[in-house]
């Protein structure tokens, strides 16, 4: 590893080229500044149903890299991450339904109630190894719809027929529709939850989080502490998921029991792995995926995009365990690799 | 009394089906260390096999033994080409996905081939309660002597047969079952085509109970993972125990604590509950791992 490093750095050294290279890192900015730009003007060019697709596949984003954040970056398998979207959402409408508060102000607070319930979730699931957290969220995932249709809550959650919502308006000052503006705050929250994730996965506690995934036993010995970073990560884990399911229910105007069912934990999970395991560019291709690959194949059949994304799981573990991440990683360094002699000569 | 009387029984009805997917679940586990997420949809599938071929006019018996001979066949292709890849060369988390894959694609092809329409599926007995009694139906006691029967053919088969014998061999310690020349590939095989076959048995009991639909065994297969724990998930007596338990448990929760509504959350409570306070079931082995 030490020896490694000390070749690359000396190569980097010894490179000639009279000119300054790019570094790496800066191409990683310019890159996700024109992606950021891109994602400012898209409105303009597309219809409101799209666009409304587009806002939701932010949405996934953000709770696939939740779900990245215990399962790809810890190792603790969730199956039932839609339970806590559903939380996230549930809390938010019976926020505003209920006691009318302002639709910005139910997202942290669906944050934080995750965040708790993930914590509390985490604890008995720190007993639980692979397989058998496998299984007891899998569970969960089966068991949401049935818990949020329970008679005894359903003054607050409506039962079977849910909760409707107003869509919130656009403020005046940015003369843009209520569908645009849903986007663009979306796409706010977005940036901050991805850069807040970037920064907690890159330090301290995302290394942390990746030695118990790999040898939780050297972790340990390294001084980590095991029990707490599994159940924060499942809190944080929560959190992200809860965000999303909050800005779902605002964007879709709508909470019901059925939409939260099993399927919707599989549909975060087949966006993670597509997307890439413990990468956070992989949410954003991941969220894209889930969100516009059932349109080319719904023509086929009512099933035909669960067919599909149950092939790209098993096709995804087979020929590209790193997901769409690592195949745009690979292309994108040959493609350096090809231009950089070009440039030295 | 006779409502008590009449709740124990088609618990036991429901507990034969999930006993024996319980069981499914622990053969697949007791060799591979595995837990098969998707051998609820397997049986599901199986199901409307019998399900067209009765429709096409073949009598009830022959369907069933097709049936069971198919899923049988099936379940040695899916560990053989798409299960023992992956476990190759991925890690639990792949192997996991690919057991979710293997169930989505399973549930959309039924809902593909067959529409998401609720059918009805026929029970093989008499509509008329034996010696008509009260307390339990004709399809109900079916049920529970067929998963019997299907337990003691299992017993005989495991105790008995050299085959069974070398499965068990196969299961306990693969390198020295290797050593003495049983070809232990084909009976992790094997264990899998024996496990979809008896899926597909408590398939074809449940389905005329709740009605066939592509989504019927997502709630049984929870309730079968709750028993194989309860049980201990490496012991196949006790999870078939478990299962009875199970589906005693739920019929009396359901009709005298919580009511029907929220009995898949008991099955979850039931789960976590015996996973955080004693992993290892009723009857199951304390394993010590050294490090």
């Amino acid at each position: 590893m030490v020896n490694e490093t000390s070749t690359l750095a000396g190569a980097k050294i010894a490179a000639p080229g009279p000119r300054a290279q790019i570094s790496p890192r800066v191409w990683k900015i310019l890159g996700i500044l024109v992606i950021l730009a891109i994602a400012c003007i898209l409105p303009l060019g597309l219809s409101n149903y799209r666009l409304f697709q587009l806002t939701l596949a932010l949405v996934y984003a953000i709770a696939i890299l939740g779900l990245n954040i215990l399962t790809g970056y810890n190792g603790q398998i969730s199956l039932g991450h839609g339970a806590f979207y559903a939380i996230g959402a549930y809390v938010a409408a019976i926020l505003m339904n209920t006691y009318n508060v302002p639709y910005w102000a139910t997202i942290p607070i669906a944050g934080f109630v995750c965040l708790v319930v993930g914590f509390l979730f985490g604890l008995p699931a720190l007993r639980l190894e692979g397989h058998y957290l496998a299984l007891a969220t899998f569970a969960l995932a089966v068991a949401t719809p049935q818990l949020l249709k329970y008679k005894a809550i359903a003054n607050w959650t409506g039962g079977v027929e849910g909760i409707n919502l107003l869509k919130p308006d656009a403020p005046a000052w940015m003369h843009v529709d209520s569908d645009q503006y849903l986007y663009y705050f979306t796409l706010a929250i977005t940036v901050v939850m991805f850069v807040i994730g970037w920064n907690l996965l890159r330090g301290r506690v995302g290394r942390a989080l990746v030695a118990i995934r790999d040898h939780p036993v050297a972790a340990e010995a390294m001084g980590v502490n095991t029990a707490y970073h599994k159940a924060m990560a499942f809190g944080v884990s929560a959190l992200y998921t809860g965000v999303a399911g909050a800005i779902g229910a605002i964007v879709v105007a709508y909470v019901a029991p059925d939409s939260f069912d099993f399927l919707l934990s599989i549909f975060l999970l087949v966006g993670l792995v597509v997307g890439g395991l413990a990468s956070i560019s992989g949410a954003i291709y991941g969220a894209l995926f889930i969100q516009f690959a059932p349109n080319f194949a719904a023509d086929l059949s009512k099933a035909a995009p669960w067919a599909i994304f149950g092939i790209f799981m098993i096709g995804a573990v087979y020929v590209m365990p790193g997901g769409v991440a690592s195949f745009v990683q690979i292309v994108w360094d040959r493609i350096r690799r090809m231009l950089a002699p070009a440039r030295g000569t | 009394m006779s409502t008590f009387l009449h709740q124990v029984f088609s618990g036991l009805a429901t507990g034969g089906i999930y006993a024996s997917v319980a069981l499914a679940l622990v053969m697949i586990y007791q060799a591979t260390n595995l837990i098969n997420f998707a051998q609820g949809e397997m049986a599901m599938f199986s199901t409307y096999i019998a399900w067209s071929l009765i429709n096409a006019g073949v009598p009830y018996w022959l369907a069933f033994l097709i049936t069971v001979t198919v899923s049988f066949i099936g379940g040695m292709v899916i560990e053989r080409v798409i299960i023992r890849p992956a476990v190759k060369r991925s890690s639990l988390l792949g192997v996991v996905i690919v057991f979710i894959g293997v169930l989505v694609i399973f549930n959309s092809l039924a809902g593909w081939i067959f529409s998401y329409t609720i059918k009805s599926f026929p029970s093989p007995f008499p509509e008329q309660a034996l010696f008509n009694n009260t307390y339990v139906s004709s399809h109900e006691l079916g049920a529970i002597i067929t998963t019997l029967v299907v337990l003691g053919i299992l017993y005989g088969f495991f105790r008995f047969t050299p085959l069974g014998l070398a499965m068990r061999a196969a299961a306990q310690n693969p390198v020295s079952s290797r050593l003495v020349g049983i070809r232990v590939g084909w009976m992790l095989a094997l264990g899998w085509g024996l496990a979809a076959a008896i899926g597909a048995v408590a398939g074809m009991m449940v389905a005329p109970m709740v009605y066939l639909d592509p989504n019927m065994m997502q709630g049984i297969l929870i309730y079968a993972f709750a028993a194989a724990l309860l049980g201990g998930i490496d012991n196949p007596w006790g999870s078939v125990l478990g299962g009875f338990i199970v589906g005693v448990l739920e019929n009396l929760i359901g009709a005298y604590l919580f009511g029907t509504e929220l009995k898949l959350s008991v099955a979850l409570i039931l789960i976590v509950a015996v996973l955080v306070f004693k992993p290892t079931g009723l009857f199951g082995k304390v394993l010590v791992t050294r490090v």
